[in-house]
């Protein structure tokens, strides 16, 4: 399987709220609000840090589901947020995310 | 409920101030004649005060970020403004005359993912737009630099104040916005100065005109459910709050002066002396204006408009009771509906000749 590395999309904004982020496309004004699993794969979204190791670090141990789900939902969910152009998705570590990583959310 | 209403509603259960105006300056290269500011750069808050203060409200939750002035782009620090917010991962708007706007801060702007610009236009017509503007030229480059904007297909909106001088083109202006891919929103309150001063009101559109712009469908949508009558007072209306104005939205002023709202001039601190956080938390403006109910209303409590009105709590403060009543707002909530409101009974204005009964209270399906 190969895994995939993740970073935001610099063409957003984002904000927690509680346990949940709200994310706003600059593109079309697109508004979305992320649940506290998906918030925190969009946080540790780095570019450097395969996916795999986010869901083993920051789900796995915090949620009670097997860690090839986790994996497989989280998989979807990073699918789901590359399309709608608020995540950037590849098989290989972004390295020009600085910009996303320096991004306090 | 949309999500942005189900945000907002979270927002207000955290006390979370989701949405902040900052203004970065006063001055402006444009002399509006019914601009509610004073032009005066003193006291400016520095480029490193700004950037602590952007820290501050991202820390405390900020989402939304109008930067607005005076003029913003006056302030040679203004892209580094823009640039350390978006750092900080704000929502942008950028409210502007558009004026300096040439392809070198359209391309900026794009690249720095500004969600939206609010660009006001008074006129398609030179001489009008220009007569309000007091600037010679200031149309031309105002849609010039609009051009551009969306030439990067940035998201414009055109605000169209309407007074008495460009009454007869907001239908002008609103073919502009279209043929520029533009949006666009009316609106017809001038507020008094942040002094207090009220001259500018007489640039008002009278309630005849009023009456006249809510009932066209061009710019209100469905008339009939825009100018209905108001549904009967109930228990959500009463415990409802006002607006948003110290709930989820507050104003920081040029000077770090911390305001409801940009038109409710009750300081409730300055950010130079204490944390935004603890302003924002603990002032006593703050806690007062969040403790007002529809019910503590002075007299919009018994007023059949109290669920739909737009009762703005600054322009009530602004004419001494930011528990009573905003009479451009009872104006409004007349026109619209036909129904007089409390306000007007309690002040006697309700038989003024001016104002004008558009539907008798047995026939008020429609106003049209």
């Amino acid at each position: 399987m190969t895994d995939k590395f993740i970073a935001r999309s610099s063409a957003v904004a984002a904000r927690k709220l509680g346990t949940e982020t709200i994310i706003m496309s600059a593109v079309d004004s697109t508004l979305f609000s992320l649940n506290e699993t998906a918030s925190l794969i969009w946080h540790a979204a780095d570019g450097k840090t395969p996916l795999s190791e986010i869901v083993h670090r920051d789900i796995f141990g915090e949620f009670d589901v097997p860690c090839d789900q986790a994996y497989r939902d989280a998989a979807e969910l990073v699918e789901e947020l590359a399309h709608r152009g608020i995540l950037r998705l590849s098989d290989q570590p972004i390295v020009d995310a600085s910009h996303e990583s320096r991004s306090q959310l | 409920m949309s999500l942005m209403a189900e945000l907002n509603q979270r927002a207000l259960h955290r006390g979370v101030p989701l949405s902040v105006h900052l203004d970065l300056t006063y001055r402006c290269n444009e002399r509006c004649e019914h601009c509610y500011l004073e032009h005066n750069g003193d006291g400016e808050m520095t480029t490193a005060e700004i950037r602590d203060l952007l820290r501050q409200l991202a820390d405390a939750g900020v989402f939304f970020l109008t930067i607005s002035g005076g003029e913003p782009l006056i302030r040679r620090d203004c892209f580094e403004i823009i640039e350390y917010a978006r750092s900080l991962s704000f929502n942008v708007k950028l409210k502007t005359n558009a004026v300096l706007i040439r392809e070198k801060q359209a391309r900026r702007l794009r690249e720095l993912n500004v969600e939206q610009i609010q660009i006001s236009v008074y006129s398609h017509r030179q001489d009008v737009h220009d007569g309000i503007s007091k600037l010679p030229g200031s149309l031309n480059k105002t849609i010039a630099a609009i051009r551009l904007l969306r030439s990067h297909g940035l998201k414009v909106t055109l605000a169209n104040v309407l007074m008495k001088s460009n009454l007869q083109d907001s239908e002008g202006v609103r073919r502009l916005a279209a043929e520029l891919g533009a949006h666009y929103t009316l609106d017809p309150t001038i507020t008094p100065r942040m002094s207090g001063e009220t001259s500018v009101l007489r640039l008002r559109i009278s309630p005849d005109s009023l009456q006249t712009v809510f009932h066209n469908p061009d710019l209100v949508g469905n008339v009939a459910e825009f100018c209905a009558p108001p549904a009967p007072v109930d228990e959500g209306a009463l415990e409802g709050l006002p607006c948003s104005a110290g709930h989820t939205a507050c104003y920081v002023s040029p000077r770090g002066e911390v305001y409801p709202c940009v038109q409710f001039p009750l300081s409730c601190g300055n950010v130079r002396q204490q944390p935004f956080l603890d302003i924002w938390k603990n002032s006593p403006q703050f806690l007062e204006v969040r403790s007002i109910r529809g019910k503590d209303l002075s007299t919009c409590s018994s007023c059949r408009h109290l669920g739909t009105c737009t009762r703005c709590p600054g322009l009530a403060f602004m004419e001494g009771n930011m528990r009573g009543p905003s009479s451009a707002d009872c104006e409004k909530s007349y026109v619209r509906t036909g129904i007089v409101s409390a306000g007007m009974l309690a002040r006697g204005t309700a038989a003024a000749p001016r104002l004008v009964q558009i539907a008798p209270a047995s026939d008020r399906h429609a106003c049209a």
